[in-house]
């Protein structure tokens, strides 16, 4: 299948290794992939802090760059809900009926990574290898606004090597929340401090989640406690095979 | 109340909540134990989906044809025998409620179950007038004799513990000895209550269901003493907003199973209070309703905004919102807390009072998981922080949003953006990560690190690879 990806803006600058295990997964199980590169991002940060009119013209620029692509697929729950909840709201009152009908049009070519897998190709096992003790921190979008069920722990649970652990409080949001980690940081470091004794309660040594976001929030906070846990996007254990390891240890 | 020269904001309330470890305690214990009964019960209604739905469709069908059931309220609370009163802000509706005190010569009222008479500060306009209301919930009798604020909804002493109430029983009601045991603080209560109870000649009451084919009024409580204030005394006042009409008698069955369940995580409410107008030689011989507006006409107008008005005050939201379970109800700096409370303030009080609360919340989404009329909260709270951004002035941020737009809506100058920001990090980058900054930058790194910005971006190494 020709496979168009939404990289994010956020992963484009800081999380690179994100999109490239998700290209490196794709090409493994036999698709073509593309990257449109007049792509740059959804404008969720806008919308959700209350920008969502300047956020209009990165919906006009997302449909041009991704008005041919069979499927749209992404490493981001939350872009990919911000997407399929939240545009047509912010394009209610403008007027344009053309764009608008557009959106609608795209939007169920729009995938999250994990869903695309599961329920649109049908395949839970990727044919990867990850020997680490790994906990799962399903994110807000991923679980209430896309609902991705249990499309990422069927992955998961198929990964050779690796051992999952459960988190407890899981359904707990992680306090990053877009500009609230910053607008509220008191708060956001409360819910951090209780997300994070979860994660090391479970002696996991990398928490995984759809979102880099969610996880650059938690994967900040365990790196400033020199705890020794990472983060890491799921899209990354995906791609991992045996080739990447020397026993047991990453090349 | 804090004075408008006091920090309200939700951050600065929010910080000296997240500090107290014995509040967080108390929050957080309290709200996971109803969390939990809540999910037992909810988990028992096979139908429960339908029964939200036929929760939010009552619900919007009644507003649709407001104007309609408000009349059809009136003429049926009138022919029952209740005088009706229509008051369009707090001023009003505290003037019509004095007056009826007045009228009668009374020094003292009793109250129960009136979020929205502190909604609309009736107790400060009585004691203005020479008159002493007395609460009777005992968690609202908690509140007054400590000269507290309420923090929850449904459990406005939330915050306080067992050992906090025996302290304020002891001090206020003049006890010499008093256990911290429940049953002991609660008899110390109703020895204190019956008194008012038996001499008190008239109730202050709010509303939870105003019925409109009967003209019923119906008020949901746990512990009796609402049944008390309204039978005993001779004159009662109910203070209802003008969104909680049901249309009819029937309906009731659907919010009579929702609001315990969603609310205290019970099967069914202990006391469901109902009564029509007056009746010759049994209850109050004098009953006014007071019909409030308070804004909720303009919330209705408000096409995103009207849905709050489903709201049945079940605090189901409050308990399952990370954000309140730190912070407590005091941050909201409102009678109205939670994420309930960030959506309904700034509409029912103004911008002015409240632009902070919208943004007090990570748009988790447990909130409209729970709500039992389907309020789509986070919806909500994104439209009303655009609201609060089109009224604010030139800031930093305007500023700086408007700068990443021009970034995102040209790759070219993203990828600019990006090489100069490789290089104006390296003063705080140490091993890959940033530990200090400016601004907002400091604002994250103040207790989390932050990846630094890598030397490639994907789209350089997407061109590496071609």
């Amino acid at each position: 299948m020709r496979v168009a990806l939404f990289i994010t803006c956020y992963n484009d600058t800081l999380f690179p290794q994100t999109g490239i295990a998700t290209v490196r997964l794709l090409e493994r199980l036999g698709h073509t992939v593309e990257f449109p590169e007049d792509q740059t991002c959804c404008g969720q940060m806008h919308s959700n802090t209350g920008y969502g009119d300047e956020a209009i013209p990165l919906i006009r620029r997302f449909v041009k760059s991704f008005r041919d692509a069979e499927v749209i697929v992404s490493p981001s729950s939350s872009c990919v809900s911000n997407i399929r909840t939240a545009w047509l709201r912010t394009l209610a009152d403008t007027g344009d009926e053309a764009l608008k009908r557009d959106v609608a049009e795209l939007v169920p070519r729009v995938f999250e990574l994990s869903q695309f897998l599961v329920e649109r190709l049908g395949i839970d096992d990727v044919g990867a290898y990850y020997p680490r003790r790994v906990t799962y921190h399903p994110t807000c979008n991923s679980l209430r606004a896309l609902k991705v069920g249990e499309a990422p722990m069927r992955l998961l649970a198929k990964v050779r090597g690796l051992d999952l652990v459960e988190l407890p409080d899981a359904l707990e949001c992680c306090g990053f929340g877009g500009t609230f980690a910053v607008k509220n940081e008191d708060t956001s470091v409360a819910m951090l401090s209780d997300k994070m004794r979860s994660v090391l309660g479970t002696r996991a040594e990398i928490c995984t989640a759809l979102d880099s976001s969610c996880l650059m929030h938690i994967g900040g906070g365990l790196h400033r406690l020199r705890s020794g846990v990472r983060t890491v996007h799921l899209a990354e254990i995906l791609a991992s095979t045996e080739k990447d390891f020397i026993h047991g240890e990453r090349r | 109340m804090a004075s408008a020269a006091e920090p309200h904001t939700f951050p600065q309330l929010a910080k000296r909540a997240v500090a107290d470890t014995q509040l967080r305690r108390n929050i957080g214990n309290a709200t996971q134990t109803i969390r939990t009964k809540r999910a037992a019960v909810v988990a028992e209604v096979q139908d429960w989906e339908e029964l939200r739905e036929a929760g939010r469709s009552l619900k919007e069908h009644t507003l649709r044809n407001l104007d309609r059931y408000l009349v059809q309220l009136e003429e049926a609370v009138t022919k029952a025998g209740g005088q009706v009163h229509w008051a369009r802000d707090g001023a009003e509706a505290t003037r019509i409620v004095t007056e009826i005190a007045n009228r009668h010569s009374v020094k003292e009222v009793i109250k129960v179950k009136s979020i929205t008479t502190e909604e609309i500060k009736l107790n400060e306009a009585l004691e203005a007038a020479g008159i002493r209301p007395f609460e009777t919930d005992l968690a609202e009798l908690i509140i007054q004799l400590g000269d507290d604020v309420s923090s929850h909804i449904l459990v406005p002493a939330i915050h306080r513990n067992r050992a906090e109430i025996r302290e304020l029983f002891m001090r206020k009601l003049g006890l010499a000895e008093l256990s911290d045991r429940p049953s002991d603080l609660t008899a110390a209560a109703r020895t204190y209550l019956r008194e008012k109870f038996l001499t008190v000649p008239m109730a202050v009451s709010g509303a939870n269901f105003g019925i409109c084919d009967t003209g019923t009024i119906c008020v949901v409580e746990s512990e009796g003493n609402g049944r008390m204030c309204l039978t005993l005394p001779k004159v009662l006042v109910s203070v209802m907003g003008i969104e909680k009409l049901v249309p009819t008698w029937e309906d009731m069955e659907v919010f009579l199973q929702l609001l315990p369940r969603s609310s205290t995580g019970e099967r069914m409410n202990p006391y469901n209070s109902l009564w029509t107008g007056v009746t010759p030689g049994d209850g109050p011989q004098e009953f006014h309703l007071v019909l409030l507006d308070n804004r909720r006409t303009d919330v209705l107008a408000d096409r995103t905004g009207r849905q709050t008005l489903n709201c049945i005050r079940c605090s189901a939201c409050l308990n399952v919102c990370p954000v309140y379970a730190r912070t407590g109800g005091h941050a909201y700096h409102s009678e109205y807390q939670g994420p309930i409370g960030a959506i309904l303030t700034p509409q029912l009080h103004g911008m002015d009072e409240a632009a902070s609360l919208p943004f007090a919340s990570t748009l988790c989404g447990a909130c409209y998981e729970v709500c039992p009329v389907k309020i789509n909260i986070p919806e909500v709270l994104v439209h009303l922080r655009t609201r609060a951004v089109a009224r604010s002035g030139f800031n930093m941020e305007k500023l700086a949003m408007g700068a990443a737009i021009r970034m995102f809506d040209n790759p070219g100058l993203l990828e600019t953006a990006q090489k100069i920001a490789r290089v104006a990090q390296r003063p705080f980058v140490s091993d890959g990560y940033i530990t200090g900054g400016l601004g907002p930058v400091r604002q994250w790194t103040r207790a989390r690190d932050l990846p630094a910005i890598p030397g490639q971006s994907f789209r350089d190494w997407w061109r590496t690879r071609r």
